[in-house]
């Protein structure tokens, strides 16, 4: 083994290692990895290449351990795991049975063999990127055209926020200040921003900057409240719905980022950590 | 608005011994007694198991048994499920709709009646079914529809 | 009441009430089941009360609340012991004409018995058709015991099981009977219940839980419900054994709030079990600990997923979560939790009592024993109904249900709620268990059993379904969320006579996606209402789209109402009736629709005389221009 191989080696360990210890269980904020000295080694392949990885690793973590990327959009390595967009979605073989599952949250197994971009895969990732355009509009080109997504084949609705849920887990879970929550279901499941506590904890977050806005991959989050709230007067509402800002403010998030455009692209450091 | 007596809200968390794993137990008493979980009734019950609003109110606004609005003295509630939809269950709302001059989700302004429609109410066999007042009633004719609007106070 | 030390206090107990009934003496018995109660059978009751106060009969003859027969629709049902003589639909004005004919002077009261089909009267429960073809292990004693009386419960034989496994059976044993017999859970999956209770066994954990899913939230079906109303004890004799198989110590019924009776009689059951000590500590003498805790749903159909049941029950929003870790292993609080369903567990005290080998002689290769279905639709009969599993659909429909109402042709019957299919005439012969159903494109589900005559539109029932889930769905995931939302949008498009050409194959290419990427079973099963329509009325789909006709005459934007002046008698009825005045005519003037004003209720078809019967639906073909002016009737 060449020196470099050996490095490269050693780096991808320290990554897995790094990853092990990162893993947290859907739902819940505190890391509960066991102990990275008693994790179990698991072998497995992905894309045909042989994997070494840990138990309770994630296939997404034992992709990226080696280099192999699959796109993402709910899921931040600094926070708990929530499994919502399923555009992480990989064909796990075992023996003759196959099955698609979220690679973010999937945990390694001993000889299952992984494809990300399986005929299968592409197909669904594709059908789910439409999905996505229909709601926001400005979904990364280059992947659009790998999957040859037909932009416009459903019916647009643009609500900008497209549900992901990193503001919410961010607030909850990294600032501890629960500014953001769901409500509602179905259809009707949106984000809403509790003014009367956003007022109170905004204006100090990251420097009047609220870090949730730095998380949220679609600019639907304003910053409005870092400032109190101008468009509410003394009393204030209960919650108030994330979306209904307006489409200006989207723009204006995009334009001052300039070439932001989707999470995976963008850096996965975490103001605040 | 006149301020809301809490003090049953108080009993109620007592009864559950503030125990936040109750939470959703103690909501379902709460919109039972008040028949609504007004923003009072939220922070109380927020304070008093120390947790976010964020929480509570998903959970208020995620089941259907909840409400945020007053409700009316006598509520009603028409099935829309599967052995009711194919028996004619919007034929019946319609009916209720006309008797009682409001749509479903809606509370009259005397606050006597709220309409509301559910998945199913688990009598499937008399469909189309609804409930008023908590009396299950199968497929009503606009003359009982009729007495029941004129009976209720 | 004094607290049952051993198995021989149960056994004292049991003798004494056994010996307390004497079997020839006459014993009203009401239903009070819901279906029942909302067609006043309290007010049957309390007439029979009063009236037997009146006539001195009160020592003589007993009266007993019931919980539901299933035959529902003809409710309220009063049954007489020990003839068994069975009225239906009794009205408390019925009722003193009941005592002194009946009771006293042993005389059947014709008028209020189920008529035949060939006009004669039947007087026995057991011999009117709709029960006739049943086999009712789990329901049967609905119809025998008072759900509030605990002692009614043991007086047959309750809780006899729980004493056999306790003395005599290893949990261990237990575990191997409930495999051996192959019991499949009966709230959806039909997967094996014996296994999920071994795994939850093995999981490491000192805490384990048992769960009843009573959330039952499938529209159309009630099965779970008149179950647990009417026999709650069977289902916690149940939910105990798989306790003591499991080692759990703590149990929980999750029922949804929407039913009333059931949280109450549930309620009762654990007073009483507490009072005879069979909750508590050292049950029976044992070193067997149990308690059950009763947690109301608040109303979502996705909330019955057990993942999200589970997260409910820790008091947090009932949201399904990724189950790459099985609840068996990692439940409530992260601990090993099984969860069966209503069904499930009041079948277990059975197997326990009659063996896995009585058990598997009912029902066929791969389903045994019985399951309980909601049928309801467009039958003449309607209500619960159990039979063995493998009974062909045709046997069910037909010799239980009665046949299709009224002169309609049978056009399809939907199971397995909204996650299910429908099944189309060609497979009527198909016999009825977990994996024929599944194999035809629908499931069991929790046993809804609707059927649909040629009136309905399968379009149409495919979008209620969506509509149903777009509303149901948590909205956690983009495949299920997105999903749904947009196949509703080509379904209405398809019933608003505007589908395009390639909109089955979005539908497929989106359903196709949503089976294998959704979170939950709620948003992977999803398309199957749409897929299994497809699949069995893709002509229905096509008329709709490419010649915007709708040939059930349901969809509303694709039909329209039409006089015809040939047969129109000018009788003024529809005219008067139509709630918005969109019919045109006068006296001796021949009706005709105002199209632009009809709101296509379809009053006018309905009031219209049927010897005239000039009204009628037209869908994708042109309406005849009416003559200026009117025509004179001739
Ligand atoms: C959306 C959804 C709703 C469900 N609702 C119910 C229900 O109301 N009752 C039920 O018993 N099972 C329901 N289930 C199935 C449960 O998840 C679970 O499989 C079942 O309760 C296990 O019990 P069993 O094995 O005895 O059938 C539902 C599943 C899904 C995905
Ligand atoms: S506001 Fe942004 S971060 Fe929050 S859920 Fe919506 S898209 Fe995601
Ligand atoms: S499949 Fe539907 S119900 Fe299940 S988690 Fe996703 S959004 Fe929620
Ligand atoms: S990144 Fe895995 S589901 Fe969203
Ligand atoms: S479908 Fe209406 S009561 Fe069940
Ligand atoms: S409720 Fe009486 S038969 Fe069902």
């Amino acid at each position: 083994m060449s020196t470099e191989e050996r490095e490269k080696q050693n780096s991808s360990e320290r990554q897995t290692r790094r990853a092990v210890s990162d893993r947290r269980v859907e739902g819940v904020t505190q890391p509960i990895a066991p102990a990275v000295e008693a994790a179990r080694q698991v072998e497995l392949t992905i894309n045909g290449q042989a994997v070494e990885a840990w138990e309770g690793m994630t296939l997404l973590q034992a992709a990226q351990s080696v280099g192999i990327s699959i796109p993402t959009l709910c899921h931040h390595k600094e926070l708990s795991t929530y499994g919502a967009c399923r555009l992480c979605s990989v064909e796990v073989i075992r023996g003759r049975r196959s099955r698609i599952v979220a690679s973010c949250i999937y945990p390694v197994e001993d000889g299952i063999e992984v494809l990300t971009e399986s005929e299968k895969v592409a197909k669904h990732r594709k059908i789910i990127l439409e999905l996505i355009q229909a709601r926001w509009p400005w979904v990364d080109k280059e992947l659009l055209e790998k999957y040859g997504a037909q932009p416009g084949r459903f019916e647009e609705k643009t609500d900008f926020c497209i549900l992901c849920g990193l503001c919410v887990r961010y607030c909850t879970e990294v600032k501890k200040a629960n500014c953001l929550g769901f409500v509602g279901r179905g259809a009707e499941r949106q984000i809403v921003i509790y003014p009367e506590r956003a007022i109170e904890m905004c204006p100090t977050c990251e420097g009047g900057n609220m870090g949730c806005r730095s998380v949220c991959p679609t600019g639907t989050m304003p910053n409005e409240f870092a400032h109190t709230g101008p468009r509410f007067g003394k009393k204030l509402p209960l919650a108030y719905p994330v979306k209904s800002y307006s489409e200006d403010n989207v723009r204006e998030v995009l334009h001052t980022v300039g070439d932001w455009r989707m999470p995976w692209v963008r850096s996965q450091t975490m103001p605040g950590k | 608005m006149e301020q809301q007596d809490l003090s049953k809200v108080d009993e109620i968390i007592d009864k559950y011994e503030s125990n936040s794993e109750s939470l959703i137990q103690i909501l379902l008493d709460v919109q039972n007694e008040y028949r609504w979980l007004s923003r009072p009734i939220l922070s109380q019950v927020c304070e008093r198991l120390d947790i976010p609003m964020t929480h509570a109110y998903h959970i208020a606004t995620f089941y259907k048994h909840f409400s945020l609005l007053p409700q009316g003295r006598h509520p009603i509630s028409v099935c829309l499920g599967t052995a009711c939809h194919v028996r004619g269950a919007t034929r019946l709302l319609d009916r209720v709709v006309q008797a009682i001059g409001i749509e479903p989700g809606q509370t009259t302004p005397d606050e006597k009646f709220t309409l509301n429609t559910v998945n199913c109410l688990g009598c499937c066999a008399l469909g189309p079914a609804l409930v008023v007042d908590g009396e299950y009633r199968s497929n009503l004719n606009a003359k009982e529809l009729a007495d029941i609007v004129a009976s209720a106070d | 009441m004094p607290k049952l030390k051993s198995l021989l206090d149960l056994e004292e107990l049991r003798k004494g009430i056994i010996a307390s009934k004497d079997p020839s003496k006459q014993c009203i018995t009401i239903c009070s089941g819901t279906g029942c109660h909302a067609y006043a059978s309290e007010k049957v009751a309390d007439t029979f009360a009063s009236e037997l106060e009146q006539q001195g009969l009160s020592e003589k003859i007993d009266l007993r609340r019931t919980g539901c027969h299933g035959f529902c629709e003809r409710g309220p049902i009063v049954v007489i012991f020990p003839d068994e003589i069975c009225y239906l639909s009794v009205k408390p004005d019925d009722v003193s004409e009941i005592v002194s004919e009946t009771l006293v002077g042993k005389k059947i009261i014709e008028r209020l018995l189920y008529v035949g089909d060939d006009g004669k009267p039947i007087t026995h429960e057991n011999d009117i058709p709709f029960y006739k073809h049943q086999i009712r292990l789990v329901f049967g004693d609905n119809r025998l015991i008072n759900p509030q009386s605990i002692e009614d419960y043991i007086g047959l034989g309750g809780y006899e099981a729980l004493g056999k496994v306790l003395f005599e059976m290893t949990p261990e044993d237990v575990i191997e009977v409930v495999k051996k017999a192959n019991l499949r859970g009966r709230g959806g999956g039909g997967f094996p219940a014996g296994i999920k209770w071994e795994t939850t066994r093995n999981a490491p954990g000192d805490a384990k839980y048992v769960i009843v899913n009573a959330d039952e939230g499938d529209p159309g079906a009630y099965m779970d419900r008149s179950l647990l109303e009417g026999n709650p004890h069977s289902v916690l004799e149940g939910l105990m054994i798989g306790a003591y198989a499991i080692g759990a110590n703590q149990g929980y019924i999750y029922v949804r709030q929407e039913y009333p009776l059931a949280v109450e009689n549930v309620g009762v059951a654990i007073e009483q079990m507490r009072e005879y000590g069979l909750l508590g500590e050292k049950i029976l003498g044992t070193g067997f600990d149990f308690d059950v805790i009763v947690h109301r749903g608040a109303g979502a159909f996705v909330s019955g997923e057990s993942s999200a049941l589970m997260t409910a029950i820790e008091g947090r929003v009932g949201e399904p979560r990724p189950k790459y870790i099985r609840t068996a292993v990692s439940g409530i609080h992260g601990r090993p939790s099984n969860l069966n369903n209503v069904e499930t567990w009041s079948n277990v005290p059975l197997i326990i009592k009659h063996g896995a080998k009585w058990f598997g002689g009912i029902g066929t290769e791969g389903s045994k024993g019985t399951k309980i279905f909601s049928l309801v639709g467009k039958v003449n009969n309607t209500g619960l109904v159990e039979v063995p599993m493998g009974m062909p659909l045709r046997d069910i429909i037909y010799n239980i249900g009665g046949g299709i109402r009224g002169d309609k042709k049978f056009k399809a019957v939907q199971t397995g709620g909204p996650s299910g299919g429908v099944i189309p005439e060609s497979l009527l012969n198909l016999p009825v268990d977990f994996d024929e159903l599944s194999k035809a494109g629908s499931m069991m589900g929790s046993g809804g059993m609707i059927v649909m005559d040629e009136d309905t539109c399968v379009v149409d029932v495919a979008r209620y379904f969506l509509d149903f889930l777009a509303d149901e769905s948590c909205g956690k995931c983009i495949p299920c969320r997105e999903g749904i939302q947009q196949m509703l949008v080509v379904l209405n498009r398809i019933c608003e006579g505007t589908g395009r050409e390639e909109d089955l194959d979005t539908l497929a290419d989106l359903g196709d996606m949503m089976r294998d990427c959704a979170l939950c079973a709620l948003g992977q099963s999803a398309p199957n209402p749409v897929l299994s329509t497809i699949q069995y009325f893709k002509e229905e789909y096509e008329e709709h789209i490419q010649n915007h006709r709708c040939p059930a005459g349901v969809c509303k934007e694709l039909i329209n109402y039409y006089i015809d002046p040939e047969k129109c008698q000018a009788c003024m009825i529809c005219m008067r009736n139509c709630p918005v005045g969109a019919i045109d005519g006068g006296k001796n003037i021949v009706h005709v629709v105002i199209q632009e004003k009809c709101t296509k209720c379809g009053t006018c078809l309905e009031v219209c005389p049927p010897r005239f019967g000039a009204v009628s639906k037209l869908s994708g073909v042109e309406i005849p221009e009416a003559a200026a002016g009117g025509i004179k009737v001739r």
